[in-house]
């Protein structure tokens, strides 16, 4: 028997699907609010996607295009592997490129190229709870959520600039969505954060060790959090991609040898092959983003 | 009456179910956009094969259904849903994850549902109300989900609907979703929406 015969479609039960569906369905009325499952044990560790794998089983049906990313890459483990569990737990189809892909589980990056309507991008959670480490009490922390106390993160914000001159959060940037709820988005960097607002594509969150799933509904008010004298601003990079020559994208550095040696490359391996295949066969400038 | 006369559920459950579930997601997720469910599922009038077909992939054993009077009184509905889907039925509307309206201008007010609490808002109805008609005209509404304004409305609903929809958004993050299905279409109003024209 194949592998795809001998588990049920995208391998959880139906009862779990469904248990996944119902809290779906309230997180996207109730934007930005955590909603608890009851997350299952996953053939693989916390900590590796269990919460968004879960989400992406839920949603996914036999004609869909699943793309992984690990922070940006196609091609590293964690992105290998649970596409390999989808290929072979569902048969689906699977690609690279962000423009062929139905729904993207994604670890944390949200891909350079623009989504689309009807694109799903799955986050991949760890610690869902913005407040969490300023408050360690759940029960504390649902109430500050449900009376809109969030005086405690603007503290925080606000002892970073009294240590650091900025605010030095550069990944898991704190949101607003649409004015009510404070949101964690996933340890994105917050160079990505401008890209969740508005953003046409509807973005699910899946925490499987903390049990949590939420969810912004396309074209969404989402805000980081700022001052008016310290406005919110992403990450710059003084330096395009040595690879494909892109400006104004997310950098990874490559150290490449031992001697100091190093190069910033794009982290989207995805738009930054495309770029270079663009380049070599039309041999003119690139100023557009591909679709 | 015999189990061997309950009409038939999903022919592919899996994947039904899935269809199903993504129709009410992409509507919950484009509020007051009017998507085709098609399903071949024949459930007992007056329940719709849409609002049978969202209860089928939505409801099992840990949930709890609401059915209108309309639909109450036909044993042949409360057979259906019990053996498709091993939910249970209850006649106290604050207890029902789903609640299924087959009279929308008689039914009761949406403050008559579970809304959640502060701290666990999803603790909330989602109502499946079916009606005649719907129509990307009438009401004006804003909130995620949609890019500037949408047009929506559906018929036949209580007169003082436009204000109950207000209040609902009002107690935001409290309130109830709204699913409206026709014979074969569905559109959702989630919480969030703001109503700002009642035509």
């Amino acid at each position: 028997m194949s592998d795809a015969a001998s588990y049920n479609f995208a391998y959880l039960d139906e009862q779990t699907k469904r248990m996944i569906r119902r809290a779906l369905l309230k997180a996207v009325a109730i934007p930005g609010y955590q909603v608890p499952f009851a997350s299952r044990e996953m053939p693989m560790p916390y900590g590796w996607g269990t919460g968004g794998v879960q989400v992406t089983a839920s949603v996914l049906g036999a004609d869909d295009t699943l793309k992984v990313i690990d922070q940006g890459s196609d091609d590293t483990t964690n992105a290998v592997s649970i596409r390999k569990f989808f290929e072979r737990t569902a048969g689906i189809a699977t690609t690279t490129h962000t423009s062929e892909a139905t729904v993207i589980q994604t670890r944390h990056r949200i891909p350079e190229a623009p989504l689309g309507e009807g694109q799903i991008l799955v986050y991949q959670v760890p610690i869902p709870e913005p407040l969490r480490f300023l408050e360690p009490r759940e029960t504390e922390t649902r109430r500050l959520h449900a009376l809109e106390d969030y005086g405690l993160m603007h503290v925080k914000l606000y002892e970073d600039i009294a240590r650091h001159g900025h605010i030095a959060t550069t990944y898991a940037y704190p949101v607003k969505v649409d004015g009510r709820y404070i949101m964690d988005p996933s340890p994105t960097p917050k160079f990505d954060n401008p890209k969740m607002d508005m953003c046409p594509a509807l973005q699910l969150f899946g925490a499987g060790r903390e049990k949590r799933i939420y969810a912004l509904p396309p074209y969404t008010k989402v805000v980081s959090l700022d001052f008016e004298d310290h406005p919110f601003e992403p990450t710059k990079f003084d330096r395009g991609c040595a690879l494909c020559g892109s400006e104004g994208i997310y950098l990874d550095e490559v150290v490449t040898d031992d001697r100091g040696g190093r190069m910033f490359v794009c982290s989207d391996t995805d738009y930054c092959e495309s770029r270079r295949a663009e380049a070599t066969e039309g041999g003119h400038a690139l100023h557009e983003v591909p679709r | 009456m015999s189990t061997s006369a309950v009409a038939r559920g999903f022919a592919d459950p899996v994947h039904d179910s899935q269809k199903v579930f993504r129709r009410a997601l992409d509507a919950m997720a484009h509020p007051g956009r009017i998507a085709q469910l098609g399903t071949h599922i024949e459930p007992p009038a007056p329940l719709f094969a849409t609002s049978a077909s969202l209860l089928l992939a939505l409801a099992d054993y840990e949930t709890c259904v609401w059915l209108d009077d309309t639909l109450a009184e036909v044993p042949a509905i409360a057979e259906f849903v019990r053996f498709h889907t091993g939910t249970r039925l209850t006649r106290a509307r604050r207890e029902a994850e789903f609640a299924v309206i087959a009279e929308p201008e008689h039914m009761p007010p949406l403050t008559a549902f579970a809304s959640g609490t502060p701290e666990y808002p999803d603790r909330s109805t989602t109502l499946i109300i079916q009606v005649e008609t719907l129509a990307n005209r009438g009401w004006q509404f804003t909130g995620p989900g949609i890019r500037e304004c949408a047009s929506f409305s559906a018929a036949p609903l209580p007169p003082d609907f436009p204000e109950q929809l207000a209040a609902n958004r009002a107690r935001f993050p409290l309130g109830v979703d709204l699913i409206f299905t026709t014979q074969t279409e569905i559109a959702a109003l989630p919480r969030t929406c703001r109503i700002v024209e009642a035509a």
